[in-house]
């Protein structure tokens, strides 16, 4: 009983006490900030132009000047005392909300097992109206694109802002070869790929000594190029008219159509259903979903390969990977090649999908997106994409109902996640190989 | 019994008017470690740049003897240099893929053997036997690295966390891991304290011993030089001015000069 006292009196000679909050110093940081506030709110709010029967006039506001310094005062020193009564932070630098670090590998996998289990659901889950099993298969194509630029970008370190072009050049080469030469889709698709790849390769030979930033402009002046060649390579191209009637993908010879042209059966004629036109859709949406599943399998496989280690070697360091005896050619160029063979996979699906591209979808703007998932998904994470591109097709469409602030709101959100984890969403790096399995030794 | 391993003949380096090596001559022998020593800016760093491939010279040969055949450094690729001719090396700043685990770093450096056995990523997809079992000899060569080093509890840890003296040893196991003829060091011991001295002079001997490989060392500290060399050359701006083993290049009155920077000769 005596004893309380004595702990209540030096509260300071005891560590584990919370730290006494320094009001003084609070007080004094809110007050200088305030005084910051009211330099800037005096010629930002504190004046106004009014016009009244032609002639302008200054107005001025000093209420407004008030609030806004008082806010700010109000809002540091709220900050202030919140920072104060939180425990101190700990120095081991992880994030206070790091999931894979939190709940663990397993846990990792038992989410990518949910995520795949609700993927395959997703279009018998009763909220799954057409349009949302369309906007699940743009997030399907956006997360293949994610995956590929994330060989280049994420385990490569080649910093690619050109991507785009070779998502346009495998949706051209499907369109054309469907168009054009009449193939069917299930042989359009690996010549898309192909294509993308060999575009992937010729763009990886100029550049085979630029890193970092000169990488960077020159991918970004591919991507203009090749948008610039859609666009008045009209002879081939169509131009900015674009091309249409792109065939849909058939299942073993059956097609997805009300009638059946001539020669070929109907899907719903051959389970003997009624015509509807989601199962179109639906089995659209699939089709992405095992070539992503595929994709996913592939670049994980890669990655524990010789050639996944050596693309982050070189990522790590050119010159100790030169001195190992990796020719840095072929690990870049194989980067480049695979990154964009996705890219033009993604490229074909997205063609059909449409069943009508033109240059407009081929934009810098849509690179700009592709990276932006990859980075915000955290370079080199497969989930991490997954995420990401869940978040960046899916957000703008759910917030169609604020209109003009739509994008506002987008912004902020990544503003904020990159704040909040600068790393990207899931950052942390799995070995490619292990000597230890997990959970064994430290 | 010494065979020669690696032939330097009359090699020069000049970048723009700067001349960095002198017509410089030296051989290194089979099993032995060889010392380049010399003042700041002497060039040997530019010896080992050329050695590696990073740096065309400007003239002179370059010949390293391997399994019987001869391998023209000069006019090789610096990757072709490490694959073929088999001349690893470390660097000065080191230069460890820091993002990478231990075990990674040391499999990296396998990559030419890995990547014909997963016959360029075909056979490693699929998951073919032979690859496996190249991948299982791969991690059994990097783990004895790592019991060597005392590192293997650590094996799947980034390398970048590693103590400096670690990173040093790191980097030497990975330069290994690559089956060198010639070993190329950049300033190993740079940095290490003297219990980390000892255990490195100990680590060349042992990899000179075990491995019968060729040893070439840039050093600047004297002790490590003259405990493990069986031959120095040294160099002062750019041209060798003795060649010999460390008892006769410690009494060379050129050595001394160059070190404790004599007054040169009016005219010079």
């Amino acid at each position: 009983m005596s004893a309380e006292p004595a702990a209540a009196a030096a509260p300071a000679t005891n560590p584990i006490a919370p730290r006494r909050l320094a009001i003084g110093g609070i007080l004094k940081e809110a007050f200088l900030t305030a005084i910051v506030a009211l330099v800037l709110a005096i010629p930002l709010v504190g004046f106004r132009i009014v016009e009244s029967g032609g002639t302008t006039g200054l107005r001025t506001r000093f209420w407004w000047v008030a609030i806004a310094t008082g806010a700010v005062f109000a809002g540091r020193l709220a900050l202030g005392l919140w920072r104060g009564a939180m425990p101190p932070r700990a120095v081991t630098g992880a994030s206070w909300f790091d999931p894979v670090a939190r709940y663990g590998r397993r846990h990792a996998r038992l989410a990518a097992a949910a995520g795949i289990a609700v993927a395959l659901a997703l279009p018998a889950l009763p909220y799954a109206s057409r349009s949302v099993v369309d906007l699940a298969t743009t997030v399907i194509i956006y997360v293949m694109l994610g995956w590929g630029l994330n060989v280049v970008v994420g385990l490569a370190g080649l910093l690619d802002l050109g991507y785009v072009a070779f998502y346009a050049v495998g949706a051209y080469s499907f369109a054309l070869l469907a168009h054009d030469l009449g193939f069917t889709f299930w042989e359009a698709l690996p010549l898309s790929g192909l294509l993308a790849a060999t575009a992937g390769v010729l763009l990886g030979f100029p550049v085979l000594r630029l890193r970092g930033d000169y990488l960077a402009i020159v991918t970004l002046g591919f991507g203009e190029i090749i948008h610039i060649l859609l666009l008045n390579w009209t002879s081939l191209t169509y131009g900015p008219n674009g091309i249409g009637d792109i065939p849909r993908p058939g299942l073993f010879g059956l097609v997805f159509e009300r009638r059946a042209p001539p020669g070929f059966t109907t899907f719903h004629d051959f389970l003997g259903v009624p015509f509807n036109p989601s199962q179109r859709i639906d089995f659209l949406y699939y089709l992405v979903l095992a070539l992503a599943l595929i994709v996913n399998l592939f670049t994980l496989r890669l990655r524990r390969l010789p050639i996944g280690r050596a693309w982050e070697a070189l990522r790590e360091d050119e010159i100790a990977c030169r001195a190992l005896g990796i020719n840095p050619v072929n690990v870049k160029l194989s980067a480049f090649g695979i990154g964009a063979m996705l890219g033009g996979f993604a490229g074909a699906f997205f063609a059909t999908r449409q069943g009508f591209i033109s240059p407009e979808s081929f934009t810098f703007t849509e690179s700009a997106t592709i990276l932006a998932i990859v980075v915000l998904g955290g370079m080199g994470s497969q989930m991490g994409v997954v995420l990401a591109a869940l978040l960046l097709v899916v957000l703008p469409e759910l917030g169609r109902g604020f209109a003009e602030f739509r994008m506002l709101i987008f912004g902020a959100a990544m503003v904020g996640i990159m704040v909040w984890r600068p790393q990207g969403l899931l950052a942390r790096r799995e070995p490619s190989l292990r000597l230890h399995p997990r959970g064994d030794g430290p | 019994m010494s065979e020669k391993l690696l032939e330097v003949t009359h090699l020069s380096m000049r970048f723009g008017g700067l001349s960095a090596i002198e017509d410089l001559s030296f051989t290194a022998n089979q099993r032995e470690i060889t010392a380049l020593i010399g003042p700041n800016g002497a060039g040997k760093t530019t010896v080992f740049n050329c050695l590696t491939g990073f740096y065309r010279p400007s003239g002179g040969s370059l010949v390293l003897h391997r399994d019987a055949r001869r391998f023209a450094l000069e006019r090789m690729a610096d990757h072709r240099i490490a694959r073929e001719a088999g001349v690893a090396r470390t660097f000065q700043n080191i230069r460890l893929f820091a993002g990478m685990t231990l075990l990674e770093n040391l499999v990296v450096a396998q990559h030419g053997e890995l990547m014909r056995a997963s016959r360029f990523s075909v056979a490693g997809l699929l998951g073919f036997p032979p690859y496996r079992r190249a991948e299982k000899i791969a991690v059994g060569k990097a783990r004895d690295w790592l019991d060597r080093l005392g590192l293997t509890d650590r094996a799947d840890m980034a390398a970048g966390g590693l103590s400096y003296g670690d990173r040093r040893r790191l980097e030497i196991a990975r330069a290994m891991c690559t089956g060198p003829a010639l070993l190329c060091l950049d300033e190993p011991a740079a940095g290490l304290n003297p219990h980390e001295s000892a255990m490195l002079n100990d680590l060349l001997r042992a990899i000179r011993d075990e491995y019968r490989i060729g040893l070439l060392l840039i050093e600047h500290d004297m002790k490590v030089v003259m405990g493990i060399s069986d031959h120095i050359v040294v160099l002062d701006h750019g041209n060798k001015i003795a060649d010999g083993t460390p008892e006769a290049v410690r009494a060379d009155p050129g050595v001394v000069r160059a070190y404790l920077g004599e007054p040169e000769e009016a005219g010079e």
